[in-house]
């Protein structure tokens, strides 16, 4: 399916963001992670944060959740959210997906879903059948324990799991990471389908192939900086920029 | 020999469930929260000590009711004041925070009730033998001990695994920050568990009160064994806590019963060749009963060797 056909048309520039994050800052111990890092992504948006490994890309994720202590301004929704706790993050809206998946290992496929359910609120846009169409493989392991599911079949899962906390926007950490080129190609597709429906998302990804494909803006980051922002195609124009911050 | 065996397993399984009672809360609330609650058994303690003031008053079934659901709110209290605040320091702290907290509850109980045991008996409705076997009466009391323990790890087993705060608490037992980031209170998850863990400690307090010797030092007599029961079934693992509450409960029961040396049993084989004196002619004639309070330890120690995540745990203690 074509995420791009069903999605209403969203100038970045004049659409009021649904997350702006200026300035962030963040500290694992002593070292300071992220030096300032200022971005925007829009409703129904797909954005990317490009970059290497260890220039803060998931720390960016972890400090807009609250996991890791932010310092700066984020603001979702027009409300400044950093320092908030991570569960009241959560109920504003915003779904994470975290690199390590995080799968409850010993509940069943249906109980891991059943925990992104937020308590006392149903009726979101995404339903148990509206998961089982796009990963038949997930109904057909409905009572399996969520350890014992593959790579992808885990990926699935802790994706589909945040969706049924009905996020407005949801971030994703390295998805792809791993899996076998079909279970790529499905990620991607759940992705477009997850922004048909007008849910932003915030791409970590490694593969810049990916991330052009799908994206309609994207920023690369670099030593905990923004150090580009622009379109897939204006990326793709500037070999510099792909050559100094993303090629190994 | 056939009422040894009798008596001895209903004695080592309601002692096991007993422990259990504890050793559920106190395994649940590590691995939720990291903590290893070293004042546990004193919330025990004060679950006798109250169970006893308020049956003063009111009779025995108010305070059974009541004596559990104030400590647990003492101690729901403690995790939000207390605890939470000493987090933020890291684990050491927390361990000696409720290290600290132990001493302090013994000593307020001390204040308060004294070091003599006080006169916390059994309701007279059940102050009558239940049964005779071979000659040997079963106190009534004993058996409703065992009935309120199996009740409680019924409905505790059917709240962790058919309710949704069930699920929540089974999620954060390996992934607290993820269950929070799904938009779950987790910090309120941990208050809940830790009040509860506490309040099921006092109602063990509560029951075994009367039946054993209600007195400010039965905290630390309990303590060390319940660690040994946390950590034999592995930390964190409610399924070892109590299969671990069990094994120690009767190994206990039947140690303190079996009456049997190394001396009688060859004897009993018509062998004589007991070395005299000395140590080995000690460790000759030792009973089964005189070492029977090591065991629990000496079980502690060959599991820590033999496998270090404890019987069904699966992270090392």
């Amino acid at each position: 399916m074509s995420a791009a056909l069903a999605m209403p048309a969203v100038s970045s520039a004049t659409a009021p963001a649904l997350l702006e994050v200026e300035d962030l800052h963040a500290y694992y111990g002593k070292s300071h992670i992220l030096q300032g890092v200022s971005f925007r992504v829009g409703a129904g948006e797909i954005v990317s944060i490009l970059g290497r490994n260890g220039v803060g890309r998931s720390t960016t994720l972890k400090a807009i959740m609250g996991d890791v202590p932010p310092r700066g301004q984020i603001r979702f929704k027009g409300q400044p959210i950093a320092g908030l706790k991570p569960y009241t993050v959560a109920r504003r809206g915003l779904g994470y997906v975290p690199e390590e998946r995080a799968i409850f290992p010993k509940l069943t496929v249906r109980q891991n879903l059943a925990l992104g359910e937020k308590s006392g609120r149903r009726g979101g846009r995404w339903s148990y059948a509206d998961i089982f169409r796009l990963f038949p493989r997930l109904e057909e392991r409905i009572d399996t324990p969520g350890g014992v599911l593959s790579g992808g079949e885990q990926q699935m899962l802790t994706i589909c799991r945040t969706l049924m906390g009905d996020p407005d926007l949801i971030m994703i950490d390295e998805p792809t990471e791993g899996l076998s080129p079909q279970m790529v190609a499905r990620v991607a597709e759940m992705i477009g389908e997850i922004a048909a429906r007008g849910v932003a998302v915030l791409l970590v990804e490694q593969k810049l192939t990916i991330a052009l494909k799908l994206s309609q803006r994207l920023y690369v980051m670099g030593h905990g900086h923004v150090v580009f922002a622009g379109t897939p195609a204006a990326l793709s124009a500037n070999e510099a920029v792909r050559r100094e911050w993303l090629e190994v | 020999m056939l009422e040894l065996v009798i008596v001895s397993t209903l004695n080592g399984v309601l002692y096991g469930m007993l422990l259990f009672l504890m050793a559920s809360g106190l395994t649940l609330i590590f691995s939720m929260m990291g903590v290893l609650n070293f004042a546990h058994a004193s919330f025990y303690m004060l679950g006798a000590f109250f169970g006893y003031q308020i049956s003063k008053f009111t009779g025995f079934w108010v305070g059974l009711v009541a004596a559990p659901v104030v400590v647990g709110g003492i101690g729901a209290l403690v995790e939000r004041y207390g605890l939470r605040n000493v987090h933020r320091h890291g684990h050491v702290p927390e361990l000696l925070f409720t290290f600290g907290l132990a001493y302090v509850i013994e000593e307020v109980v001390q204040m308060v009730w004294g070091k003599l045991p006080v006169d916390y008996r059994v309701p007279a409705i059940l102050d009558f033998p239940a049964f005779t076997v071979f000659g040997t009466n079963y106190p009534a009391y004993k058996l409703f001990m065992l009935v309120i323990s199996v009740a409680i790890f019924i409905a505790l087993l059917a709240v962790l695994t058919r309710t949704r705060v069930g699920l929540i608490i089974q999620a954060a037992l390996t992934h607290p920050n993820m269950v929070a980031m799904l938009g779950h209170d987790v910090p309120k998850v941990f208050m809940l568990v830790f009040g509860v863990g506490t309040g099921l400690a006092a109602v063990a307090g509560v029951i075994a009160g009367p039946a054993l010797v209600t007195q400010a030092n039965m905290a630390g007599l309990l303590g060390p064994i319940l660690f040994v029961v946390v950590v034999v079934g592995g930390l964190g693992s409610l399924t070892g806590a109590f299969a671990a509450s069990l094994l120690i409960g009767l190994v206990q029961t039947f140690a303190i019963s079996l009456d049997v040396s190394v001396a009688s049993v060859l004897q009993a084989a018509g062998i004589d060749a007991a070395p005299s004196g000395g140590v080995l002619g000690d460790l000759w004639t030792v009973t089964i009963a005189q070492i029977g309070p090591i065991i629990p330890y000496l079980l502690l120690v060959i599991v820590l060797i033999a496998r270090p995540t404890g019987l069904l745990g699966n992270r090392e203690a």
